[in-house]
């Protein structure tokens, strides 16, 4: 099937006539027609668009033009503005909103040929780790435990549309956000790769802003060289973002087949704390014998300060979003709800255009920023970023890239760990601390828990050094042979079934 | 203690601090590439970072911190080579993102100073807080709908300096010194246009009273006034006010008020009255401001010379009294001017012209020195004519008057109206004696001893030459022939 | 620190959400869960550390004054969920 097909086979098979991007195109809207109505992994569909965009990839690839992604059909996180096509952050307060801009990372796809098939759900503002917190209602994992196919379960989050729509096969790849784990953690729910690159590679110009010093945009995809044939087309300097970097792009699809021969990779001690599941630990010790077999060096090292990353992420984080926020104010764009004078329109306004989960960190934050306990809490937070950072620093003196789990589970039940905040925010304990220091990190799908749900290997690495990380990634990648597949996919056939064990063997 | 409100329990001293935003003359605003020009329609000059669209980022303008830098050191200033932008929030209908960028901790500019010159001829030092650097707002109009406030984002995004005094300033009229020199020094350094009227310049007046020897008493921020004159008049009142409220036994409260002009007093803010926390923090769409060393020595050298030094150079090299010179240097096209006219002449004398009649002439026509009604080249035209006895003083203002109505030159006037100076001492002899014949008594008082009476022989002398004769020859052709020659 | 109702109200206010009276309590224990969660920080020795403000090691980049942006009132407007002729309207505020 169309559907099935990797972004690098899509690309073959379009260059040598194979098919065309149109049929392309076709197999994915009729996927996301069948599917999206149960999943409901797309809030936008662009029919029209997208099937204009691959006539024209047609005409480009016919006239030998063709670019890198010149009609792979991709779906886009619904942060991302889009030029006249609504963007909602999975927020009610933006509903009705069009962009009259296109985002500089949506912009790049589109020079390079990409076809938009439409919006992903994803949590309200980027707020969430299960996607439960969408305006427009969850998106149900694509993946079944198997012992019990009726469970819905959560793809992680808060991109966690696009890692439905790429597991499900309703896109080829799509683009994310990950401000504390957000596409690493739903790529490790729905078995995919899912890559936060570098702060800086990625512009944040267009993305609705979460939490400015922590958002990174970054691609999923089905294996690591998709991941980096799409990260090379969205990263980039852009001069309309004063945090983007002014550095070359490297050739992220070849650093896939550099090996990790003579790599040296640490495993942070401390990352193994505090009841970390069997599975999930065998799973590491899995990925380092299969990174020391490949010929890499095993680094014990220590990241001391890893613990408060999380504490520290849930200060600075709503801190920023209380400030980025505050223009959704029914004045300008979006919703708005009458009120009886200015301060009582805002008021109402953002009562009903905002859900439960953004209202707690927005209070959150204008309290941790609020006079008399900025230095007891936001400075603090800052000043235990640094640390974070400078662990980082001191292991990469000594190593060239980092090994841990992505996530403390696999995927779980909707309605499951909602009893409290902190239950959720848990999900995020691995992955919040490169957001924190800005270095890349990747999440590559490496085994499957005792329910057959799949799990994901983080590597991270020094920053602005994605090559590395895409080797290593890769090593991982064909060591895991990871080829398990959904229950809901493109193709309507009930998925085979891959890797009797829990954990996968060693080895091709 | 040179200026006092009297209380019934005594003199109180006025403490004023000034708070001065400057909009910097940039063609783009701060944060955006959207222009500043004033008076456009609208919301034309606005772009998605001005109006805090979804997924917008600032980017800083190179000039906005140049401008910055410049004024600083106009100012006498610490430039920080580091400084850093910071979020204050706030909702408010004119301000898009729910925050403004601003310097809160760590501000471009350091500590200056500012020297200000009063009326009595004494000098005295203003200090100088702070720069910084900040977004303007919009602009919210009330009065266009019966229940509606209009919001025009024009304004919103365009540079400001924020240049704060310390408490240092103790009347009304060092308050309109201290402006009028900042304004100056802002104006030669091209970096503010220092328009009140069109609000390019804003005062913010931090007023406090206290009796002899005390600490600081509470102070009131009368916000946004639009006038130096204003700003004189809202320090009076509200220094007034605060006597009366301390004098009746009660307590001023540290609140933001408005001056209303038509009444000539300052009220409360209740708008801006709830408990304000801007929450202020690192903009994080920002990295720190890191500014070269070599990149500010190069702007220093290439200054102008501003006001301070332009007067000590206007006394030492024209000669002119302090006064004068003062007048002269107070804006950079009135010291060109002058100094146009003075090249080559007697810098007193063109002096005396440019701060005598040409300036009456400006306020009698109402034009401006940028576009005068004599030039600088046509007034010392006139004093080379002066010079070289081709008329005398009296004739030259009236040629001046007659080029600032014609716009001709003087030459050309002197010669259509035949105004040329009779320096025939025939002619002169002639008149001298018609004269002497005629006034045969006050011949006789004056050479008894009534020597005031020579006034009245030139006067007359020179009448009956309408006006032309040389006031030297007839000076001593009268003082020969009185004397009985 | 923990936060009392009245700290709740207030806050809600500075962030201009409304919460009404009989949601403040709920909103209170989920705020001080998250408020004692993050407590933890007050482990960690801080001392002489430099804050950490963003992801990015760097200096701000200058753009040139040049104007290349606005000029599009309409598309700068035609979101906005009022407006009257070329401005933006809002209940009438009073100074
Ligand atoms: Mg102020
Ligand atoms: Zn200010």
């Amino acid at each position: 099937m169309l559907t099935d097909l990797t972004i690098a086979q899509a690309q073959e098979g379009l260059r040598t006539g194979q098919f065309t991007a149109v049929e392309l195109t076709t197999a994915h809207l009729a996927a996301i027609d069948a599917l999206n109505p149960r999943l409901n992994a797309f809030l936008t569909v662009s029919h029209t668009q997208a099937l204009d965009r691959a006539r024209a990839a047609d005409a480009a690839l016919a006239a030998g033009a063709a670019r890198a992604l010149t009609g792979i059909p991709l779906a886009i996180k619904d942060l991302f503005c889009t030029e006249g096509v609504r963007t909602t952050a999975g927020s009610k307060i933006l509903q009705p909103f069009v962009p009259p801009y296109e985002s500089t990372v949506t912009a790049n796809l589109l020079r390079d040929g990409a076809v938009f098939l439409g919006k992903a759900n994803m949590d309200e503002f980027a707020m969430g780790s299960s996607n439960m917190t969408s305006a427009y209602g969850p998106v149900e994992n694509p993946w079944k435990r198997r012992q019990d196919e009726d469970a819905v379960l959560v793809p992680g989050g808060s991109s966690g549309g696009s890692a439905a729509a790429v597991a499900a096969r309703l896109a080829m790849g799509a683009t994310g956000t990950d401000t504390g784990g957000s596409i690493r953690q739903p790529a490790s729910f729905c078995g995919l790769v899912g890559v936060k690159p570098s702060y800086g590679r990625c512009s944040r110009w267009g993305v609705v802003a979460f939490a400015s010093s922590l958002d990174h945009p970054g691609p999923f995809a089905r294996t690591v060289q998709d991941s980096a044939i799409l990260l090379r087309s969205m990263a980039g300097f852009d001069p309309k973002d004063s945090t983007s970097a002014d550095r070359p792009v490297p050739d992220y699809e070849a650093a896939c087949k550099r090996g990790v021969k003579g790599l040296r990779i640490g495993v942070p001690r401390e990352y193994r704390s505090d009841g970390m599941a069997a599975e999930i630990d065998t799973l590491w010790q899995q990925g380092v014998a299969w990174l020391q077999a490949a010929g890499a060096e095993i680094v014990d090292v220590s990241l001391p300060h890893t613990k408060y990353g999380l504490a520290a992420y849930y200060i600075v984080a709503p801190a920023e979003a209380s400030s980025n926020l505050a223009r959704y104010d029914g004045v300008r764009f979006g919703l708005r709800t009458d009120g009886a004078d200015l301060r009582d329109l805002y008021e109402r306004t953002r009562a009903a255009g905002f859900g439960a989960e953004v209202k707690r960190r927005v209070l959150i934050g204008t309290y941790v920023l609020s006079a008399g306990y900025y230095d007891a809490y936001y400075l603090r937070a800052q000043k235990v970023r640094a640390l974070i950072l400078r662990d980082f620093t001191e292991a990469f003196g000594r190593v060239d890239a980092l090994l841990t789990p992505t996530a403390p589970s696999a995927a779980f039940g909707q309605g499951e760990k909602m009893d409290d905040p902190i239950t959720m925010y848990l999900n995020d304990v691995f992955t919040v601390p490169a957001n924190l220091a800005g270095v890349p990190a990747i999440s590559v799908p490496a085994g499957l828990d005792a329910n057959g749900l799949p799990l994901g290997l983080q590597v991270i690495g020094k920053p602005f050094d994605e090559e590395t990380m895409f080797a290593v990634s890769a090593a991982i990648e064909q060591a895991a042979g990871f080829a398990a597949l959904p229950t809901l996919m493109a193709g309507a056939l009930p998925a085979p079934r891959a890797g009797a064990f829990p954990v996968p063997r060693a080895g091709g | 203690m040179s200026y006092a409100i009297e209380g019934r329990t005594g003199a109180w001293e006025v403490v004023v601090g000034l708070e001065v935003h400057a909009q910097v003359i940039s063609q783009a605003k701060l944060f955006s590439g959207a222009a500043t020009a004033f008076g456009a329609d609208p919301n034309t000059q606005v772009s998605f970072v001005d109006a805090a669209f979804p997924g917008m980022l600032p980017v800083i303008n190179r000039v906005c911190v140049e401008q910055a830098v410049r004024t600083g050191l106009g100012l006498n200033a610490h430039i920080n080579l580091v400084s850093r932008f910071d979020r204050k929030n706030y909702f408010y209908a004119d301000l898009p993102p729910g925050y403004q960028i601003s310097q809160y901790e760590h501000p471009i500019v350091g500590t200056g100073v500012i020297e200000i010159e009063l009326a009595d001829g004494s000098i005295r030092q203003i200090g100088v807080t702070r720069l910084h650097l900040e977004q303007d707002a919009g602009k919210s109009v009330h009065d266009r709908h019966p229940t509606k406030s209009l919001i025009d984002l024009n304004r919103a995004g365009v540079a400001l300096m924020e240049i704060v005094s310390e408490p240092d300033i103790r009347s009304p009229e060092e308050a309109g010194a201290y402006l009028r020199k900042l304004r100056s020094i802002l104006r030669y350094l091209g970096t503010c246009d220092g328009n009140m009227e069109e609000g390019s310049m804003r005062a913010d007046v931090n007023v406090s009273v206290r009796q002899h020897g005390e600490p600081y008493r509470t102070r009131c921020e009368v916000k946004n006034v639009n006038s130096i004159r204003f700003v004189m008049l809202a320090i009076e009142a509200e220094a007034q006010r605060q006597v009366e409220v301390w004098e009746s036994g009660g307590t001023v409260q540290q609140e933001t008020r408005l001056f209303d002009s038509a009444r000539g007093e300052t009220r409360s803010m209740r708008s801006k009255e709830d408990a304000h926390d801007y929450r202020y923090f690192p903009d994080p769409d920002l990295l720190p401001l890191v500014l070269d060393e070599a990149w500010i020595a190069d702007l220093r050298a290439h200054l102008p010379e501003l006001p301070d030094a332009k007067k000590a150079r206007f006394i030492a090299e024209y000669g002119l009294t302090p006064y004068d010179a003062s007048v002269l240097v107070a804006e950079q096209v009135t010291a060109e001017f002058y100094e146009t006219v003075a090249k080559g002449r007697d810098p007193k004398i063109a002096a005396n012209w440019v701060t005598g009649d040409f300036f009456a002439a400006l306020n009698r026509t109402g034009r401006t020195i940028e576009d005068p009604p004599v030039s600088a080249e046509g007034l010392g035209a006139l004093l080379d004519l002066i010079a070289d006895s081709t008329i005398n003083g009296r004739i030259a203002k009236d040629v001046f008057e007659a080029m600032v109505e014609t716009g001709k030159p003087p030459a050309a006037i002197i010669d259509e109206k035949g105004l040329r100076q009779v320096t025939d001492t025939g002619a002169i002899d002639a008149a001298v004696d018609r004269i002497l014949a005629a006034n045969g008594d006050k011949v006789a008082e004056y050479r008894a001893g009534r020597e005031k009476l020579f006034g009245f022989f030139v006067g007359q002398t020179m009448k009956a030459m309408s006006g032309k004769g040389n006031p030297a020859l007839i000076n001593e052709t009268l003082k020969r022939r009185l004397a009985g020659d | 620190m923990s936060l009392d109702l009245a700290t709740v109200r207030r806050i809600a206010t500075l962030a201009r959400i409304r919460v009404e009276e009989n949601e403040l309590a709920k909103l209170q224990g989920e705020l001080n869960g998250i408020l004692g969660w993050i407590e933890q920080l007050n482990e960690v020795n801080v001392e002489g550390i430099e804050p950490l403000t963003g992801g990015a090691q760097m200096a701000l980049r200058m753009r040139d004054d040049v104007v290349t942006d606005g000029g599009y009132p309409e598309r700068v407007l035609g979101n906005a969920p009022e407006r009257i002729g070329d401005f933006y309207a809002v209940p009438k505020v009073v100074e």
